[in-house]
């Protein structure tokens, strides 16, 4: 009877499960394939973020568009009116600001929503395991959301503005995964730090009200003298940005392309930093929330 | 092949807990400030020549130490054991929420951790969207729940309002909505800690009765609970727990035995007095007298002024916060009054109390005539009656806390008129 049972609880699918070995310091060793094991997990996560941020308010929504453009304007009349900055070619300025922000905001959310979610979601980290980078991953995929959202944006105002980009608007799918990635990098490494140092949340919007105006997002990184603009271009950012807007402005925006591998190898730099701190503070997460 | 479905080996979890360690998480502040001044202190000490003190005083606490079991494939064990013996600790490990500091586990199969109902539940998502929600935070596939999506909503019952925010439920709703997902759970390995005391007492035998079943497809379940009855009734096997170590493992019946003998035969608790006031400085219950229904309670006091006439009281409140029962030694006075005493002991004695079998919170009052000293609030929850009694029996949150026998016959429909 019992062995009658059995056969029906457990599916052929379950007879090859794995020996799972608990022990100190060995958690991480199926991590990959765990990771990928739990996608749908952070499939519904995200959704989860998604759905909560579009239903509870319509300000929610509006808010994603209204800060970038109301950024746009202001960078627009301070950076082009009165500072009188020039811009790429013929662009029209508020399209050089535009195509800047874009990538801008998607890594700030990226930043700032990762960093916060790990604390958000300490009743789930206390109560399940899954591999913890679901979190601060499914939180980034909000900000993928907006950033989507602002994209058509762009594009309405480029056609208000009758401006058309050239062929390189086919590398920008490229440069949108280069910006996920280079976000990456740093946040996961604020998020891991969030969970121990509480008082990192304050240094985050300090970061990205920082970063508005080290990074050439209300200026074209032209205006940056050619002797430093290597160093300049080791904020990953810079690189992602000189990418959006070479792949939106079509001729007028030249690819500096020291620059852009600079700021590639800083991206793959922190990256790594990121996902190994991430990975090594991982397992005591649980014991901290 | 053999049946094992875990093993655990020698298995230790550590905590540190020290003078610096209160808080689990820290300020980045306070972690640069304390090395500032650590570094300030070994320098200066350095300097005069004293020896060095080692570091802060950091102290390791074992949650659970060389715990080493087997489990096979269909175990249904219970794991029991006071508060602060490591039960929450090994189902952390085990669900893998935390890793072991020493030793081993092997588990065979996949783990669902109920260590909570409801986890990841969204207020502002409808109960639909929760279920597909809090199943994939429980480890079910998409397909899995969608393929049993109509019976967790039949379970659950509350067919009506599944596309209504969860916002809006009732607490009752809620509970039965995350108990029917967690009930439908199909991996081999089920981990459960307490989630049985949710929802009202129809539901709660429901749970009762859907675990049971569980327990009874050859599935492996863990399951911890503070209700001896609920584990007697659903475990053939039990583990008992005390200070981080396995003190028995076997037959249900025979830990759950071994437990109610081991733990001290009174509970007590005893309060640092303040010298200047007349104060409290222990309560103590007897737990033999309390299993029989019989409630002694020694309140011991002490006062830097005798006084006058001592009073004590004590008070039992149930789960709800609902005061129940309560008597001092005034008004249920014997007659004889302790007079002029610096410290002494109150004894109540209050056989045979009319009051259901459960947990109980136990207040303490010290007085003096007219006068409040001290009072101790909610500081002992005591288990009142027998352990063994039915777990299926009516809850007091439906029949009330007053446990009074009535007699029943059939009476027949002739002899009712006929009076």
């Amino acid at each position: 009877m019992t062995s009658n049972r059995k056969n029906r609880v457990i599916s052929p699918t379950d007879r090859t499960t794995r020996l799972l070995v608990l022990e100190a310091g060995r958690a991480e060793r199926n991590y990959w394939s765990d990771l990928w094991h739990y996608r749908e997990l952070f499939a519904i996560l995200a959704w989860r973020d998604i759905t909560v941020r579009y239903k509870q308010t319509v300000i929610g929504v509006a808010w994603a568009i209204i800060r970038p453009l109301l950024t746009m304007i202001i960078f627009t009349v301070v950076f082009g009116k009165l500072a009188k900055l020039p811009t790429d070619g013929d662009v029209p300025y508020p399209i050089l600001v535009f195509a800047g922000m874009l990538p801008w905001f998607l890594f700030s959310s990226i930043l700032s929503e990762a960093s916060s979610s790990m604390i958000g979601s300490a009743h789930l980290i206390s109560k399940v395991y899954f591999p913890r980078l679901i979190v601060p991953a499914s939180a980034g995929v909000v900000a993928l959301v907006d950033f989507l959202a602002n994209l058509t944006i762009l594009f309405a105002l480029m056609a208000w503005f009758r401006y058309l980009p050239n062929w390189h608007v086919v590398f920008l799918p490229l440069f949108i995964a280069l910006a996920i990635l280079a976000s990456l990098g740093p946040a996961l490494l604020i998020t891991a730090l969030n969970v121990k140092y509480r008082d990192m949340r304050y240094v985050i919007p300090f970061v990205v009200q920082f970063g508005l105006y080290v990074s050439p997002v209300g200026f074209s990184s032209e205006i940056i003298p050619e002797n430093i603009r290597i160093w300049y271009s080791l904020n990953p950012v810079v690189g992602v940005i000189d990418g959006f807007r070479w792949c939106l402005l079509g001729d007028a925006s030249r690819l500096y392309v020291p620059g852009l591998l600079a700021s590639l190898a800083m991206t793959a730099l922190m990256l790594w930093i990121g996902v190994k701190y991430f990975r090594g503070t991982e397992r005591s997460f649980a014991d901290l929330v | 092949m053999s049946n094992t479905v875990i093993r655990a080996e020698r298995l230790s979890k550590r905590y540190v807990i020290g003078r610096h360690r209160q808080e689990r998480y820290s300020a980045l502040r306070d972690v640069v400030v304390r090395s500032v001044t650590q570094w300030a202190r070994t320098g200066l000490d350095a300097a005069r020549g004293r020896p060095l003190i080692s570091g802060d005083e950091v102290e390791d606490f074992w949650a659970l130490k060389d715990l080493s079991f087997e489990l096979n494939c269909g175990d249904v064990v219970g794991i029991v054991g006071r508060n602060g013996a490591g039960k929450s600790t090994l189902l952390k490990i085990l669900s893998r929420i935390t890793e072991p500091s020493a030793g081993r586990v092997e588990i065979k199969g996949r783990v669902a951790s109920l260590l909570e109902v409801g986890t990841g539940f969204h207020l502002e998502l409808t109960g639909r969207e929760n279920i597909y929600l809090n199943g994939a935070i429980l480890g079910m596939k998409h397909a899995e729940i969608r393929r049993k999506f109509d019976e967790i909503v039949a379970f659950s019952e509350v067919e009506k309002f599944i596309d209504t925010p969860v916002k809006r439920y009732s607490s009752g709703m809620y509970v039965r909505l995350a108990f029917a997902v967690a009930a439908h759970l199909e991996q081999e390995i089920l981990v459960v800690d307490e989630v049985l005391a949710v929802g009202d007492a129809e539901f709660q035998q429901k749970c009762l009765g859907k675990m049971k079943h569980v327990a009874g497809q050859g599935r492996t379940v863990l399951f911890v609970s503070h209700n001896l009855a609920a584990v007697r009734a659903l475990c053939n096997r039990a583990l008992l727990l005390a200070d981080g170590k396995i003190v028995a493992d076997g037959p249900v019946e025979a830990v759950a035995r071994r437990y109610i003998s081991t733990s001290n035969s009174t509970d007590a608790i005893s309060f640092a007095s303040n010298p200047a006031q007349p104060s409290i400085t222990s309560i103590v219950v007897d737990r033999e007298a309390l299993s029989t229904g019989n409630l002694i309670v020694d309140i011991a006091f002490v006062a830097p002024r005798p006084l006058p006439t001592a009073v004590g009281g004590i008070m039992l409140r149930a789960d709800t916060g609902q005061p129940l029962w309560g008597s001092n030694s005034r008004f249920h006075s014997s007659g004889e009054i302790a007079k002029g005493l610096t410290s002494g002991i109150l004894r109540c004695e209050a056989p045979g109390l009319p009051i259901t079998p459960g947990t109980y919170h136990l207040s303490a009052w010290l007085a003096d005539w007219h006068e409040e000293l001290d009072s101790k609030q909610d500081v002992l929850s005591i288990q009142l009656g027998g352990e063994s009694a039915d777990p299926l029996r009516l809850s007091s949150s439906l029949v009330g806390h007053v446990d009074w026998p009535a007699t029943w016959r059939s009476v027949r429909r002739e002899d009712a008129s006929a009076a």
